[in-house]
């Protein structure tokens, strides 16, 4: 051989084999709530009785951790990296590792970063895994539809037409990248039942409005507070509509 | 610890090669230990022998392991180093953060010539396997 052929990449299927649904929570702008969503969702899941994983997979800003109010996530080697469960979610992120402090990374680096994390945790039997993704349209998405092709892509949006131009372009790729679509939420929307954009193509199938609540903000890292927001009932009826259309 | 995750992904690479290559019984398997990820070795060869068993086309194959060294390449300024130049650097907490996931020495480690943190690591970055021959 001409160089090392990296085996990783053998075990990425054995270990997510015991995980029933894969649900990647992208949305391609930032600041949008991805995270938000990913962690609630993690979480309204885990509430109707399913097991549940969490994946961080923003390297460059995770912040799955401080919604949980999980300052530097736990994980134990056994065989390979075991997650810690933090409120009923087995929760991996790059912040288990990273102590607070930044990595500089690049294409090859983040790729190789991801193949890692799939290739050493073991993540067990799970009914779902939620994958918060990165914005854009690079690197973690182009390895996510390498590694991860079952994983199922739940859009999340928000009424600002700053974030509707990228969300169509995010639907664009998903769908030329041949990429399941779970489908589309609409984040800080001005109500519960607020309509998907119209400029949102149809079929992408509508989960739901969450309404935009000023009580979130002070409900970061305290779950109780978190789920007695009307924020967390928006995305117990995503978890309902996922669920239910799944 | 988690050196057994990375051995069973060998031993599944290497037999996925073999197939592949119509190899009925694989003789050798070179791998190479990166030097920046610092593989425990005694539990990498403890988890190869477990997961070697359970292949039966690498069933009579001899592991041999490699130390693959590290080495970085600044991007700004074009410096090359060896890892071992940037080790005294490292903390016990740096250098486990590397061994679990070695991107993370992009946040611990700088080039000794211009102090930047853009570096490519070009060799020795974790496991790989070098040679399956039957």
């Amino acid at each position: 051989m001409d160089r090392p052929l990296d085996p990783r990449p053998a075990v990425v299927e054995r270990r997510l084999a015991g995980i029933r649904r894969i649900i990647a929570v992208t949305g391609g702008k930032g600041g949008i709530g991805k995270s938000s969503v990913a962690v609630g969702l993690a979480l309204a899941l885990g509430g109707r009785g399913a097991r549940v994983g969490l994946l961080d997979l923003d390297l460059w800003g995770p912040s799955d951790h401080v919604i949980l109010g999980v300052p530097r996530p736990g994980v134990r080697e056994d065989g390979g990296l075991v997650p810690d469960t933090v409120a009923g979610v087995a929760f991996l992120s790059i912040a288990t590792f990273d102590r607070d402090r930044a990595a500089l990374l690049r294409g090859e680096d983040i790729t190789n970063a991801i193949l890692e994390l799939l290739a050493v945790t073991l993540w067990g039997e799970l009914d779902v895994l939620v994958i918060d993704m990165p914005p854009g349209f690079g690197d973690t998405l182009l390895d996510s539809a390498r590694y991860l092709p079952r994983a199922e892509h739940l859009v999340v949006t928000t009424p600002s037409e700053l974030t509707l131009v990228t969300t169509r372009k995010t639907l664009d790729v998903l769908g030329r990248l041949g990429l399941p679509v779970a489908g589309v939420v609409l984040n800080l929307a001005p109500d519960g039942a607020a309509p998907l954009p119209a400029s949102i193509a149809a079929p992408a199938r509508y989960l739901g409005a969450i309404e935009r609540d000023p009580a979130y903000e002070a409900s970061l890292g305290d779950l109780e507070r978190l789920r007695a927001t009307r924020f967390f009932a928006g995305v117990q009826g995503v978890a309902g509509r996922l669920v239910a259309g799944g | 610890m988690h050196e057994w995750s990375l051995a069973e992904a060998v031993v599944a690479k290497a037999a996925e090669v073999a197939r592949a290559r119509g190899i009925p019984q694989v003789r050798s398997v070179v791998i190479g230990l990166g030097e920046l990820q610092a593989v425990d070795r005694d539990a990498f060869t403890f988890g190869l022998e477990q997961f070697q068993a359970r292949e039966p086309v690498l069933a009579d194959a001899r592991m041999e392991l490699r130390v693959d060294p590290a080495m970085l390449a600044c991007r700004p300024c074009g410096h090359h180093w060896a890892l071992g130049e940037s080790l005294a650097t490292l903390s016990e907490d740096d250098r486990e953060a590397i061994h679990l996931l070695p991107e993370l020495a992009h946040g611990s480690i700088v080039c000794p010539a211009c102090g930047s943190p853009d570096f490519a690591i070009e060799g020795g970055r974790g496991v790989g396997l070098i040679a399956v021959d039957g």
